[in-house]
């Protein structure tokens, strides 16, 4: 391997295509592939230490809200989209055109070295380290026969020289270890694979999430998802048909000891089917277990409570009888969501507060102590006037915008019961609550590639580290002599100079020298 | 056993080797002193004499930390307790797992402990292949101090794993990376003496001419840095291995393989910075002392995943147990 031998130009040379070159290789010189690794590193940091737009958007706004002119500078630079951010790119694109330029010329060099006969014998083999020498009762020819056939039994490839000599071969030459540099060059170009695997992913894959309910359904389609995102060459028209409904959600959490409140299991039961045509099954999906339709996988990825109200107007018709979601603000499950009714005249809003397990504190006010529903209540701001739905700016569901609504009070409920308006503009029940279970929906047609890709770049990594190129030669020092002479030299070839290398050479030569020697059990023949 | 006497046990066991490991550690430093002496390197000769007339001789370099010498004694005392501390502290560590009923690696008191225990495993494996005593001294310190972490800053009583956590993936995504933390930390400690005899000789020699007796008991600055290669190749696959079982199990868990979270770029991060290094292994100019930086640097990008990451990050990894 002589690509960290290769010695680097001090100075562009002037035209064109000389420049080109001289680019080219600097380029691909071990060097620069060096300098881009530790660039990507760095490049890296920052993604791990700003809250990055992939993973938590919201995090993203308060951090420029919180500081405005540092916020949005390093936000029009890419700190806060980091890994697909331009200069991130450069750096593995710069690194991979340098992989690419380093492979090619590195693997049409091993292809010859593959082709051709181990290298004949040095003319000393003294200068090498740790050579041995024999005087051999044995007749030349038989001491190198019987060394081709021992090397070549321990797999070694053998030629004996040198060519078109009268008194027969005088030495053998033996290499070993080309698993080495194929596994160096199948790493590497495993490398390229994982890179277009996850580019495939990046560019077919789609990915959404949906809140379904207990007794909900689901069906997939884009309008279905609360939130869904699809590569460019994704059709978002004609996603995998499938369906599912949540029949129930249970979950359990710790009671006891310092992880009171962690969840002990929680898992969703499903009917589901793989495109309306088809017949229904039954699944669960678990955290770790989730449920494969169609080469996308369904994941449950959270849950929450869901509580029950039937409001009924001035009149006492029922305006509104469903179970709303309320999402969860810290680890006991206390809720907060809004019930939207347009319908009724006025409009009505409520503003709530679930509490799994309610405790009254005097100065932090409602807080649930425990994520299992103990002691369930829920507090409720009763709102009338406009919603503010016909602007036409789209709303969130879980927002109550009261800008052009008046209070009606404030309330507090147990399961079951009923808050009647002092202004006798109606009444709100509270009838108990259902779970919802969150799922995020993903279809990545690149996962299987990226697999194989790691498992290959794992195994050539392996052949490359653990196998050791080695050469041997033994040699006849004076073929007409009155006695055999024999020499036996090794040389490592490895440029990473660990001394395992040579500990394994030297293991290969004591072995060779202890067979050449046995070869006196045999009678001296000398002519 | 009732789980109550289970989890005595095994905070006894880890107490008693915490213990022992510091008597270790005083022993690793009697030798290590008693080593700075002069040593005068002598040629070893293998002869292999066969019958009449054939005749082998091979020189092989050696090694002044191959040398016999004073502070042998208390060398091998060391390693006794080495091996006594790892078995205490493995006991410790099956006994948590059996109060736990599962792998002990649910919280950072428990990955702690495991680390500390892996660390000891692959110097004492080490250690049966090749002497390895000069380093013990800086293996037993690193791991002391971890010990004494999990058992102060981090210790948690034995819970159920959050359901994120429950996958036969944990256990094969963080035996893999348990090993791996014990092998960065060899390899940094190697390239860290590497360093330092290095620079000792450096001035020894512009001062008296000579470098003799400088960290004597220590191999030379060349064996230490081919002794980091060797730790780092082996780890270097290793630590593929996990990051690739932990975007597995991250697939099956979260539904993306790899989502550049924290504790994934800081893998990422750790892996690139391993990947240079055995560039630099290959690069000329980069062989030597700045290989050596590499590995040190690599090893703190580890403890960055596993501490930083673990307690001032948000990340999906943050179970570590401790609020
Ligand atoms: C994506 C970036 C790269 C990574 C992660 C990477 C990783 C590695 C690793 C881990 C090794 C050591 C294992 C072995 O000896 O096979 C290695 C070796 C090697 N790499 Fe890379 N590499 C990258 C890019 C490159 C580039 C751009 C070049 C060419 C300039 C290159 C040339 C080499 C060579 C020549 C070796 C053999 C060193 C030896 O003989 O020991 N690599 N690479």
């Amino acid at each position: 391997m002589s690509a960290g031998q290769e010695p680097v130009a001090p100075l562009p040379p002037l035209g064109g295509l000389g420049f080109a070159r001289w680019a080219w290789r600097q380029l691909t010189s071990m060097k620069t592939a060096l300098i881009l690794l530790f660039l990507l590193a760095i490049a890296s940091i920052p993604g791990s230490i700003l809250p990055q737009q992939g993973n938590d958007p919201l995090k993203v706004k308060e951090w420029i809200a919180g500081s405005p002119s540092i916020g949005r500078l390093l936000q029009s630079l890419g700190f806060f989209d980091v890994f697909a951010a331009p200069w991130f790119a450069a750096v593995y694109l710069l690194l991979f055109i340098s992989l690419i330029g380093c492979v090619i010329p590195r693997a049409r060099q091993h292809w010859r070295a593959m082709l051709a006969p181990p290298p004949s014998a040095p003319r000393n083999l003294d200068r090498l380290g740790g050579t041995v020498t024999l005087d051999v009762n044995a007749a030349p020819a038989e001491v190198l026969a019987g060394a081709t056939e021992y090397l070549r039994r321990h797999r070694w490839r053998v030629v004996s020289g040198p060519a078109g000599t009268t008194h027969g071969a005088q030495w053998v030459a033996a290499e070993k270890g080309y698993l080495r540099e194929t596994g160096n060059l199948v790493f590497h170009v495993a490398l390229l694979l994982i890179l277009a695997s996850v580019a495939v992913g990046g560019l077919f894959g789609w990915k959404g999430n949906v809140i379904v309910k207990e007794g909900g359904g689901f069906a997939n389609t884009v309008t279905q998802y609360d939130a869904w995102g699809g590569g460019r060459l994704v059709d978002s028209e004609s996603l995998t048909p499938f369906s599912f409904t949540l029949d129930s959600f249970d979950v359990d959490f710790e009671r006891e000891g310092s992880q009171r409140g962690a969840p002990k299991y929680f898992e969703a039961k499903v009917t589901y089917r793989d495109d309306p045509a088809a017949s229904q099954q039954q699944s669960v999906i678990e955290v770790n277990a989730p449920l494969e339709v169609d080469r996308a996988k369904v994941f449950l990825v959270g849950h929450g409570y869901a509580p029950h109200f039937v409001v009924k107007d001035a009149r006492g018709t029922v305006v509104f009888n469903d179970a709303v979601v309320f999402l969860p603000q810290d680890g006991n499950f206390t809720s907060t969501g809004v019930v939207k009714i347009p319908d009724s005249e006025p409009q009505l809003g409520l503003r709530g507060l679930f509490l799994p397990t309610a405790s009254i504190d005097k100065i932090k006010g409602g807080q649930s102590v425990f994520p299992g529903p103990d002691n369930p209540a829920v507090f409720l701001s009763a709102w009338t006037g406009d919603l503010g739905l016909d602007t036409g700016m789209p709303q969130s569901v879980y927002r109550l915008d009261s800008e052009s609504m008046t209070q009606i009070g404030l309330g507090t409920l147990r399961p079951g019961q009923i808050w009647d308006w002092q202004d006798g503009s109606g009444s709100v029940m509270f009838t108990g609550f259902d779970r919802w279970a969150s799922f995020q929906i993903a279809y990545d047609p690149g996962k299987e590639g990226a697999l194989i890709s790691s498992i290959l770049a794992i195994t050539g990594l392996m052949l490359s580290l653990f196998v050791r190129r080695r050469r041997i030669w033994v040699k006849v020092l004076d073929p007409a002599g009155a006695t055999t002479v024999v020499q036996v030299a090794g040389l490592t070839r490895s440029s990473s100079l660990d001394d395992i290398d040579l500990g394994a050479l030297t293991d290969d030569i004591d072995a060779l020298v202890r067979e050449i020697s046995r070869a006196e059990a045999t009678p001296k023949e000398h002519s | 056993m009732t789980t109550a006497a289970l989890a005595q046990a095994s905070n006894a066991a880890i107490y008693a080797a915490m213990i022992t490991l510091t008597f270790a550690m005083v022993a690793f430093a009697v030798s290590f002193a008693a080593g700075r002496r002069r040593v005068t390197a002598v040629a070893a000769s293998v002869g292999v004499r066969e019958g009449e007339g054939s005749v082998a001789v091979l020189t092989r370099p050696s090694d002044p930390g191959e040398q016999p010498e004073a502070g042998r004694r208390s060398a091998n005392i060391a390693m006794s307790l080495t091996w006594l501390s790892f078995a205490l502290l493995l006991a410790g560590v099956v006994m948590r797992g059996l109060w736990a009923g599962r792998v002990p690696w649910g919280n950072m008191y428990e990955f702690s402990i495991s680390a500390a225990l892996a660390t000891l495993a692959v110097f004492l494996f080490l250690s049966l292949r090749t002497d390895v005593r000069w380093l013990g001294l800086f293996i037993v310190i690193p791991v002391l101090l971890t010990l004494g972490m999990a058992v102060t800053v981090l210790y948690t009583e034995a819970a159920q794993l959050v359901p994120a956590l429950k996958s036969y993936w944990l256990v094969i995504h963080v035996s893999a990376a348990v090993i791996c933390s014990g092998a960065f930390t060899i390899a940094a400690a190697a390239a860290g003496m590497g360093l330092l005899k290095g620079g000792l000789e450096r001035r020894a020699v512009a001062r008296t001419g000579s470098s003799d007796g400088v960290l004597a008991r220590v191999p030379s600055v060349e064996r230490l840095e081919s002794f980091t290669n060797r730790v780092v190749a082996f780890s270097f696959p290793l630590w593929t291995f996990a990051v690739v079982a932990g975007a597995i199990w991250a697939e099956n868990a979260w539904g993306r393989y790899w989502g550049w979270d924290p504790k994934e770029t800081w893998a990422f991060i750790t892996w690139v910075i391993f990947a240079a290094y055995l560039h630099a292994r290959s690069t000329n100019g980069w062989r030597g002392s700045k290989a050596s930086w590499i590995a040190i640097i690599g090893w703190l990008a580890f403890l960055i995943n596993y501490f930083g990451v673990n307690f001032f990050v948000n990340s999906l990894h943050s179970y570590a147990g401790v609020s």
